[in-house]
């Protein structure tokens, strides 16, 4: 920290939106020549308070200082001409131009109107040098890398003379080779004086690059920490949070026992199991019967795991067998003619069909498998439908309704009861807690322990603890795309054991057991 | 009184409102206009009369516009039903002119089944195209729209092939239980759609696909497979069409029949209440849509107003229809009602939503 | 270096991508232009390549106007009906007595204002540039029966001079103004999409339009003038076939926008925009007028073997850039 004064201060923010309340009170302070970590749970904050500080959104209360002005900013436009650049998970650059375009589009510089190839080129390349980045700028961007590009779209950032860079996420889709590039930029960067804010899902990450981290969670501030008094542990405490969970006064589960499961044939058993830039390989087993959870943070790899079970993606390698015989799950039909469901996590994109009625949503999936010349008939259709909107007090109970008209909660009811239609034999359920209100996720538990009671094997993901643990008969944990651990949920393992795993992580030893 | 309000409201809202208001304005102005407007006629055991004639001229387009409501519901577009109008009609003509008797029923049924044959497989080749090769539809089936009047040339050799054969001209002019068999060919053609598609699983399927492909594959429906289907189907359609059009005239014009019959099929989608966006479809808005193109084109016949003048009134039915249902501007006049402007809030989201549209 | 690994292969290796359709199409331009010759002794005058561009100025002109909007990942359906009622109002107004000047000043605004117009329903209502423009084609193609139901003789003295003049050289060999006019558009329009701003921001719209919006660039704005820019090609496209045909004809025209779409994506232009060169438009129309000489020569083959070879070259294409992966979204 070579400056002692900030370069810019956040004081007292607070946002709403219609019905929920993004941030509240939230200070921070970014100092010129150092990284900034921002970090926090999905939900917490972070991506609405990058939006109000640059201008994407308005402000409800509180104070933005840049340098010694007092400022609001009308777009991201304004904020990057007054020297506050970001650099957004997603490349925001046009593939098909140059590198060299890519920069400089919008300000080229001209000369009589026309613009000034060659200035741009040269620019670019003292840029990009600065940067220590040896590339050819006249060639299309999208011929690059992600980690090429992401190092573009920061060149382009730091040209406006920028003094703070924000980068949301830069590092999701970057493999290690290319992060620690990115690292070596960023340090660079630092050293010249720029205030940089960094958003990140990867502890290891931010271990290796943060000087601060501020934590946010359920739109608060938790608190400002210098990363080298912070241990892991505590980071991941504090993001996670140990609130008294209102669930476990309702109701204390008792533990599942694992022991009476394990001696019956496995449902699904995979076996280095995995998919490039996804998931590591990994090897898990569930019964019949049995509830495994996922933890681990967002961006683990939970959903990824997910999806290579149901078929939404292919695997690259790895073996399956249901039932003790070796089979594949290339595709969702496959999977779904194995008996396995799927809820994702992604309810508007890959759940509902917004158009369709309540009724139409539900029994989409049974449909589809028995194929479009054997109609449910009508009145099969609304004994099912009638049965899982009391079942799971689907409200408003008209199967008529266009699913889009119910709350988040109801169609997350309404795509569980799309594959209980379907009676499967393993379900898999990606945070089909989240964001629904506490009664629906009560229900939610409720039914899952009820489902495995019955039979019915569970793979269970949620990014909060004592859900998993209340649920599971055994949980695995993710860290960085690579399934750590495999711990069998009994008197030794609680919340804080989870959380020691995900920080610190496990030996590769403990995984393949 | 509220109740009674309600009711309004229900009615307003509608969607078939606005289509149905449309009809019954444009035959109350050609009925003050030409007060014999409306008056049917009974003449040899047949219905004559002007509603009989807008009947049996919207068939074609009600057949081309069923096939498009099922293609535009999984989210696509077929621009090329007017060349495979031109092309089955070549085809059934050239064959039924190259024979001895050109009254044969078998030879009339062999000329419709080729026709029919080549339809099919032009259709798997738009389907094709647009679900295994992943090109966008309105681009693939601009191939064809292109390449088939070339093609419908092509079988014609550039001339006007004229037939006189009755059956075949039975298609388009014949009678049946005293109306024009035409206006029963496209009932049929509907009831059979509506059919396969509503007492079947089709239709919801397909609305399932057009509504979300990525959530429709992870229920576990073959996206590609449907949206293959609707191709086939669409072409199928324009063939039936391309017949009543040739048998209109008992002869096969290559480089007229059909032609922009894309358009209004389009056109009667839409106005029918099928978003172009894809998703759910009405088939009986389709139908009324294609009535009411045809209402205006027969409009503007009987006001002696030359049928190019009357795509200037069809311009204008398209911009109001889409302007009624496009988003952005019933937000904008609901917003200008109101007098408050809307919170700008979610603007990310909205974003997100133009790039997946 | 450790960053050299990072970069994407040799200089060689990757430039000519973008530039690989294009010069596909040169290649199939000469092939075919190599088979007139051999084929036809009357082939390699000179003229028949002038005649071309006479007979296709119009065409190009269109197409250049088109480029613009493809490139932003739009389509005009309205051009061949603004060309004609563009014809169809000079001579019109022409036949009313109104002086050469004035009419063409007229002319030329009609057809940029219905573009302007189509592009501020799509940008402002969020309306399919599909739909919109189809429509734009319908009250195009109706004012022009409005207008007359026949076509209108045109028999002013500009007109006439600027159809019947010749630019030739001793051998007789001769161009018509219009091309002129043509090659000046191709050049503004080569020049407009290299070196200003506004032609950036329509590459950069076709590429990402999400990606142009963040970077802050005026999307709205670049839209609306794209399809206005199409109008005025249209307009241009519209006198200079008056020119040619010396008259307004309510039906001629009509399917053009298949022709001009054709050329433009055979010249290797990406339907999905974002990629694609003026002079790669100019290569597609010759393409076109090409093939329709080449069949003429022939004598043989019949007009319907244009469309079928069209439809065929669009296939060719459109499969060719999906295979080498020209397609961003």
């Amino acid at each position: 920290m070579t400056d002692s004064r900030p370069v810019l201060t956040m004081t007292g923010i607070s946002k709403s939106f219609p019905g929920v309340r993004a941030l509240h009170n939230v200070d921070f302070q970014l100092f010129p020549g150092e990284v900034h970590a921002l970090m926090g749970e999905n939900g917490a904050g972070k991506s609405t308070l990058i939006k109000v500080l640059t201008g994407v959104y308005g402000i409800d209360e509180g104070v933005v200082t840049l340098g010694d002005e007092q400022v609001a900013f009308s777009g991201p436009m304004q904020a990057s001409a007054a020297g506050v650049s970001t650099v957004y998970q997603e490349v925001n650059l046009c593939p098909n131009l140059s590198v060299a375009e890519n920069i400089f589009i919008g300000r080229e510089p001209r000369r009589f109107g026309a613009v000034r190839w060659g200035e741009i080129r040269r620019r670019a390349r003292q840029l990009l040098t600065r940067l220590d980045l040896d590339i050819d700028v006249t060639a299309p961007v999208a011929s690059y890398s992600l980690a090429v590009q992401q190092m573009v779209a920061i060149a382009r950032a730091i040209d406006v003379q920028a003094r703070v860079l924000i980068l949301d996420e830069p590092t999701s889709s970057l493999d290690a080779g290319e992060v620690a590039q990115l690292f070596r930029i960023m340090r660079q960067l630092r050293d010249e004086g720029i205030a940089i804010l960094f958003v990140t899902h990867f502890l290891d990450q931010v271990y290796g690059i943060a000087d601060r981290i501020t934590v946010l969670r359920n739109g608060t501030l938790v608190g400002e920490y210098p990363t080298a008094e912070l241990p892991q542990l505590a980071l991941v405490e504090k993001m996670i949070g140990k609130e008294l969970d209102v669930l476990e006064r309702i109701e204390e589960q008792p533990r599942r026992e694992l022991a009476a499961l394990e001696g019956g044939t496995p449902f699904v058993e995979v076996s280095e199991l995995a998919r490039k830039g996804a998931v590591a390989p990994f090897s898990l087993t569930i019964h019949a019967g049995e509830v495994v959870g996922l933890a681990g943070l967002l961006g683990s790899g939970r959903t990824e795991v997910a999806r290579l079970f149901f078929g939404a993606d292919r695997s690259d390698r790895g073996e399956v067998s249901v039932n003790g015989k070796p089979t594949s799950l290339r595709n969702p039909v496959q999977a779904i003619e194995h008996g396995v469901g799927f809820c994702s996590e992604n309810r508007r994109a890959e759940g509902i069909i917004p158009d369709l009625s309540v009724r139409e949503n539900m029994i989409l999936a049974m449909q589809a498998a028995r194929g479009w010349l054997r109609p449910i008939p009508r009145r099969r259709q609304d004994e099912l439908v009638a049965q899982y909107i009391k079942a799971l007090s689907i409200r408003p109970a008209n199967p008529d309704l266009p699913v889009r008209n119910l709350s988040g909660g109801n169609q997350q009811k309404v795509l569980l009861a799309r594959w209980l239609i379907t009676e499967p034999r393993l379900l898999i359920l990606d945070e089909p807690t989240r964001g629904i209100d506490i009664g629906a996720k009560a229900e939610i538990q409720k039914l899952v322990v009820q489902l495995s009671d019955g039979g019915m094997a569970v793979l269970f993901i949620s990014a909060e603890l004592e859900e998993v643990l209340r649920l599971s008969h055994k949980v695995a944990v993710m860290r960085d795309r690579e399934m750590v651990a495999q711990l069998d949920n009994d008197d030794t393992v609680d919340a804080d054991r989870v959380m020691q795993t995900i920080a610190s992580g496990a030996t590769r030893e403990e995984v393949t057991q | 009184m509220t109740d009674a309000k309600n009711r309004y409201q229900a009615v307003l809202s509608h969607r078939l409102f606005w289509p149905v208001a449309v009809l019954v304005v444009l035959l109350a102005a050609n009925t003050v206009y030409r007060p014999g407007f409306l008056s049917i006629e009974v003449n040899n055991g047949h219905l004559y009369g002007t509603p009989i004639d807008i009947l049996r001229l919207s068939a074609p387009l009600i057949l081309v516009a069923l096939g498009m409501t099922l293609v535009i519901s999984t989210g696509g577009i077929d621009l090329s039903v007017g060349s495979i109008c031109a092309i089955s009609g070549a085809i059934a003509c050239l064959h039924i002119s190259q024979a001895a008797d050109q009254n044969n029923m078998v030879t009339v049924f062999t000329a419709l089944a080729m026709a029919l044959g080549v339809a099919l497989a032009l259709g798997a080749w738009n389907g094709i195209l647009v679900s295994v090769i992943g090109i966008q539809p309105i681009i693939a089936t601009l191939i064809l729209m292109v390449a088939g009047r070339g093609i419908a040339q092509l079988v014609t050799e550039g001339q006007i092939i004229t037939i006189n054969s009755g059956p075949y001209r039975a298609i388009g002019l014949g009678h049946f239980l005293t109306l024009p068999l035409a206006i029963f060919i496209a009932l049929g053609a509907a009831l059979l759609v509506a059919g396969l598609t509503r007492r079947t699983a089709l239709g919801m399927i397909i609305e399932s696909v057009g509504g979300n492909r990525e959530a429709s594959r992870l229920a576990g429906i073959r996206s590609a497979r449907m949206v293959f289907l609707v191709y086939v189907v669409s072409a199928v359609c324009a063939a039936i069409a391309g017949f009543m059009m040739t048998a209109n005239v008992s002869s096969a014009d290559g480089n007229n029949a059909g032609l922009w019959v894309e358009l209004d099929a389009i056109l009667a989608v839409v106005i029918g209440g099928t978003s172009l966006a894809g998703g759910r479809f009405y088939l009986g808005g389709t139908i009324l849509g294609a009535l009411i193109i045809q209402t205006l084109t027969t409009t503007v016949y009987a006001m002696n107003i030359s049928p190019q003048t009357a795509l200037l009134f069809k311009a204008v039915v398209v911009i109001a229809v889409c302007l009624i249902q496009a988003p952005a501007f019933r937000a904008k006049l609901s917003r200008r009602r109101r007098g408050t402007p809307t919170p700008s809030t979610p603007s990310a989201p909205r974003q997100k939503e133009e790039v997946s549209a | 270096m450790t960053t050299t690994s990072l970069t994407a292969g040799p200089r060689w290796a990757r430039l000519p991508r973008r530039h690989v359709p294009v010069l596909v199409t040169l290649a199939l331009l000469l092939v075919m232009y190599a088979v007139g010759v051999s084929q036809y002794r009357a082939f390699s005058n000179v003229q028949v390549i002038f005649n071309v561009f006479i007979d296709n100025g119009f065409l190009l002109v269109v197409a250049v106007g088109m480029t613009f909007v493809i490139l932003t990942g739009g389509i005009d359906l309205s051009v061949g009906s603004v060309v004609a009622m563009t014809a169809m109002v000079s001579a019109w107004l022409l036949q009313s007595g109104l002086p050469a000047l004035l009419v063409l000043v007229i002319a030329l605004l009609i057809g940029p204002t219905l573009g302007f117009l189509m592009g501020c329903a799509i940008h402002y209502f969020d309306i399919q540039p599909f739909i919109v423009t189809l429509a734009g084609m319908f009250f195009a193609r109706g004012m022009c029966t409005f207008i007359s139901d026949a076509s209108i003789p045109i028999t002013d003295g500009f007109w006439t001079t600027m159809s019947q003049y010749r630019i030739g050289d001793p051998r007789g060999n001769f161009v018509s103004i219009s091309v002129l006019i043509v090659l000046a558009v191709v050049v503004v329009a080569a020049y407009v999409l290299a070196y200003t701003r506004l032609g950036r921001n329509v590459y950069a719209i076709g590429g990402n339009p999400q990606s142009a919006l963040l970077m802050g660039l005026p999307v709205g704005r670049t839209r609306i003038a794209v399809y206005t820019i199409s109008g005025l090609c249209s307009a241009i496209g519209g006198i200079l076939l008056s020119f040619y045909t010396l008259s307004g004809a309510p039906l001629i025209g009509v399917g053009m926008e298949l022709d001009v779409i054709a050329a433009v994506v055979i010249g290797g232009t990406v339907l999905t925009g974002g990629a694609g060169y003026i002079f790669g438009t100019v290569l597609g129309v010759l393409v076109l007028g090409v093939i329709q000489t080449l069949i003429t020569f022939d004598g043989s083959l019949n007009s319907w073997w244009t469309k079928i070879v069209i439809g065929g070259l669009l296939f060719a294409f459109i499969l060719f850039q999906r295979l080498i992966g020209i397609r961003y979204k």
